[in-house]
């Protein structure tokens, strides 16, 4: 007993190293919520309550935490797997817009198909269309050597007007007394369905999460993109190729993006609706950086936005206090995730040693 | 004319004074640490007015942090320091400067677009309103520069200007500001021989106006040629002091390392076989479409060790990076055993059996958060037995690492430490590791032992010996021309871009390279 001990520590405190800086983020970031909810007259104490209840008080409210973690999960792990390039891609909204109208598509247009054919079908092709999307900021990147956070930020808006003209235009659902901008329901056989009260999509995205964590850490591919996004001379310097690597990162992200699209409309929504996924793929980017691009820690940091949000309208009925307060808390933590020396100087930590992980490393850079 | 009366009168006050009276920098028991590391523990020194102190010691000895200290950039933990003979603390450059201490940095500190008076000027501009009084600063600077024998043309360019006056402008700078300190850091390691001279005739120029110089530097002949005293250090300690007369290169040698050292390399004559690497009338342009490196064309042949000498900067980077595939060459053509290379595809050099120990090695040579293990097979982590079907085997890359780590003798906690942790002559090991324990026919080295300490360079030449023994051609790059001369077996000089000569190592001497060197062919 007494010899395994140390070891245990060693990797207790290992994982303590890698999480206290988000864990402690999080913690400064409600005490700044409850600050401001004092100031604005509310009992913070209680409002905390009412969240935690409406995340977790019921089983009903806990499916919901689930639905809403899950495309945070795609999106946190499309600008992981960017970071992990040094690629900074805020192109995760529109890479997931276009996957969830293109899943919203295949999912009506296509009648008569048997599930097991028909949801892979629209999932595959949300993938592929984020995966094109995501390879324009790629291909721009390596041949052209344009920022991928501007060609990105663009790219977004033009996803944006886009889904909204197809879904107001030639894909609009012409049902009777359909007024409102939005594609048809998807047919039956493309929905994705729950176990108990476990959305599916949840589950594949913890999979695909796993799935990531060891193309990252154990295949020849994700050492050449952890490569590239430490030292992109060094890279080059051992043969790799550099340039085709960036694309190559960039189009995994936005399949990533794009499958977390397909599953919103094919799991949650029930058709492609313009407005249902605002801010998921922006929100990813919070994601990523709390779980400092780790992919199994993804998971976790998508839980607790995802409680956030599921928990936030019970919040806002039984405490009386504004939904936008979420979203304060939710801003603080960021803040404080990549003020990191706020952090260490709040708690009077030592500065950082080498062998921690660089969230920020590649920003930038070239 | 202030300047000029000033300087006489410490010519007469120097000359009339003796002993202690001429004290005019003391530092007493200077402790200085960083996290992890004690860069000053326990160091004094003293400097008279109007002389050369040499400060000698290997990279990481402490001498910059000494002279950054006294300098202002950095605060001592403990310790003090006087200056004539009063209690001085400094809190940045800009007191020290006004306390009348100058200093010369290895990378000068001038804006290369900008004329050798604004660039004197800078930061201590005579005014006239809101308007620069550049006429009155160009006497200032044409008197100084008349006193002090440094000729410069005041509106040349800078970038414009070779290395040698470029740095005579540094020491101007200091001038202008009337400083009776000058705290030079490795002046000499972007000259050259020449140039050297020339810079040592300046500094005995300086010290006969009585201006007190502290020339920081690991080389140990130009110590002992320019020195009045020499302090040594040693892993953040004064380990002795000496002067010219007392001491030779060995003795100061063993005094900065600590032990005996070797400081010629043992070899047998060269026996060159067939040509492994071929570079034919190649061509790179810079970003300005100017030639970087102009129709050079060389040969290394197995068992031999071609050595490219020149003053750094004069397109050997650009085209050890051409023949390396880290860089695109205009027109040329690089064959490696007989097979013509193709552009920029630094793999397929390696697998023709190409080591490339790069000269930036934080840069290009390893990737410094990554473990050692991860460092180790950066060339061929996709090959069996360290990936299999594009998954990575752990345990063979291990196994690699520690079989390295001995072999090399890299000192490291253990083999999953980070590269970035490791000193600077250990990271070179593990590069030289890396690169020489594959199957190599071709090494081609560039400034490998740039900052590395003694111990060290005489393990790396040693192993490039070996290797060119073994029946592999070595490539060197070097601007350390006694490295090129005791490694060598051919020697090439490279002056802007061009090969001007190439001479076999036996007949060459250091005076006749030194010319070629700085273009008088």
């Amino acid at each position: 007993m007494e010899s395994v001990t140390p070891s245990q520590n060693n990797w207790l405190q290992k994982v303590w190293f890698s999480v206290r800086i988000p864990f402690l983020a999080i913690i400064l970031a409600l005490i700044v919520g409850a600050v401001v909810l004092l100031v604005s007259g509310s009992n913070p104490l209680e409002a905390y309550a009412q969240l935690f209840k409406g995340a977790f008080g019921s089983l009903k409210n806990f499916q919901r935490v689930l639905e809403k973690s899950t495309p945070l999960i795609f999106s946190g792990l499309a600008v992981a797997l960017g970071f992990k390039a040094g690629l900074f891609n805020i192109g995760a909204q529109g890479q997931l817009l276009l996957g969830a109208i293109i899943a919203g598509f295949v999912g009506f247009s296509i009648k008569g198909l048997p599930s097991y054919v028909h949801i892979p079908l629209a999932l595959l092709c949300g993938i592929v269309a984020g995966a094109l999307y995501g390879a324009i900021p790629g291909l721009l990147k390596a041949f052209s050597g344009a920022h991928e956070v501007i060609t990105t930020i663009m790219l977004n808006y033009i996803a944006i007007n886009l889904t909204d003209y197809l879904s107001d235009g030639p894909w609009k659902d012409m049902s009777p007394g359909n007024i409102v901008s939005r594609l048809p329901a998807i047919e039956e056989s493309a929905k994705i369905g729950t176990i108990g009260p476990v959305p599916i999509g949840f589950i594949v995205a913890v999979l695909i999460a796993f799935l990531i964590w060891f193309v990252i850490n154990r295949t020849t591919f994700g050492f050449e993109i952890n490569s590239v996004g430490l030292n992109p001379h060094a890279s080059k310097y051992a043969g790799m190729r550099t340039k085709v690597l960036i694309i190559a990162a960039l189009i995994v992200s936005g399949a990533l993006a794009g499958l977390g699209g397909a599953v919103e409309t094919q799991g949650v929504v029930g058709r492609y609706q313009p407005g249902f996924n605002a801010g998921i793929g922006f929100d990813g980017i919070t994601v990523a950086l709390l779980a400092r691009n780790s992919p199994i820690a993804v998971i976790a940091s998508s839980l607790l936005l995802g409680a956030m949000k599921g928990g936030a309208n019970t919040m806002q009925f039984y405490a009386n206090v504004p939904n936008e307060i979420i979203d304060i808390i939710q801003g603080t933590m960021l803040l404080f995730v990549t003020a990191e020396m706020v952090v260490r100087w709040v708690f009077k930590m030592r500065k950082r040693s080498e062998t921690e992980i660089t969230v920020t490393a590649g920003w930038g850079q070239r | 004319m202030d300047t000029l009366d000033l300087t006489n009168d410490k010519t007469t006050e120097a000359t009339k004074m003796t002993g202690k009276e001429t004290l005019i920098l003391e530092a007493r028991n200077i402790y200085k640490t960083f996290p992890g590391t004690i860069a000053n523990a326990d160091v004094s020194l003293e400097l008279h007015r109007g002389e050369v102190l040499a400060l000698l010691g290997e990279n990481g000895a402490g001498k910059s942090t000494l002279m950054n200290v006294i300098y202002g950039l950095y605060t001592q933990d403990s310790g003090e320091i006087f200056l004539n003979g009063e209690p001085y603390s400094i809190n940045n450059p800009h007191d020290a400067i006004a306390a009348g201490i100058g200093m010369v940095h290895q990378h000068f500190m001038l804006v290369p677009v900008f004329t050798v008076l604004e660039n004197v000027m800078l930061g201590a501009e005579t005014c006239r309103g809101p308007f620069l009084n550049k006429k009155a600063a160009e006497a200032k600077l044409r008197q100084l520069e008349k006193s002090f024998g440094l000729e410069v043309d005041p509106h040349a360019i800078i970038e414009e200007l070779p290395v040698g006056l470029q740095q005579r402008v540094e020491i101007l700078k200091a001038l202008y500001r009337d400083v009776e300190i000058l705290i030079m850091d490795e002046p000499t390691a972007v000259l050259t021989p020449q140039e050297t001279e020339e810079l040592f005739k300046i500094m005995r120029r300086l010290t006969e106006r009585g201006v007190s110089i502290v020339f920081i530097t690991h080389k140990l002949k130009e110590v002992l040629e320019i020195a009045d005293r020499i302090i040594i250090m040693r892993r953040g300690h004064v380990v002795g002091s000496a002067t010219p007369a007392e001491t030779d290169e060995h003795g100061l040698a063993s005094m900065m390392v600590g032990r005996e050292v070797i400081l010629e390399v043992d070899k047998l004559p060269a026996e060159p076989g067939d040509t492994v690497l071929e570079v034919k009338q190649l061509n790179v342009h810079d970003a300005n479409q100017l030639h970087s490196v102009k129709d050079c064309s060389l040969s290394v042949r197995a068992g031999e060790v071609l050595g490219v000498a020149g003053v750094q900067g004069n397109g050997q980077s650009e085209l050890v990076e051409a023949i390396t595939g880290l860089r695109r060459y205009n027109s040329g053509e690089i064959w490696i055993d007989g097979k013509r290379m193709p552009q920029e595809k630094p793999r397929v050099l390696v697998e023709n059996g190409m080591a490339h120990i790069p000269e930036d090695r934080q840069k290009h040579g390893l990737i410094l958060q990554y473990p050692l293990t991860s460092n180790f097979v950066l060339c061929n982590y996709y090959r069996e037995p360290y990936s299999r079907h594009g998954v990575l085997n752990a345990e063979a890359i291990l196994k690699n690492a520690d079989a390295l780590i001995e072999r090399f003798d890299v000192r490291t906690p253990s083999a999953e430490t980070s590269a970035g942790d490791l000193s600077g002559g250990n990271q070179q090991k593990v590069i030289v590791g890396r690169e020489l324990s594959r199957d190599v026919s071709l090494v081609i080295a560039n400034q490998p032992t740039r900052g590395l300490d003694v111990g060290s360079i005489e393990y790396i030449h040693q192993t490039l010996i070996d290797m060119r023994d073994a029946g592999v051609g070595v490539l060197l790059v070097s601007s350390e021309l006694d490295e090129i001369m005791s490694v060598s077996d051919r020697i090439a000089v490279m002056y802007r871009g061009e090969i001007v000569d190439v001479l076999d190592a036996r007949d060459a001497n250091r005076e006749h390279i030194g010319l070629l060197m700085a273009g008088h062919a």
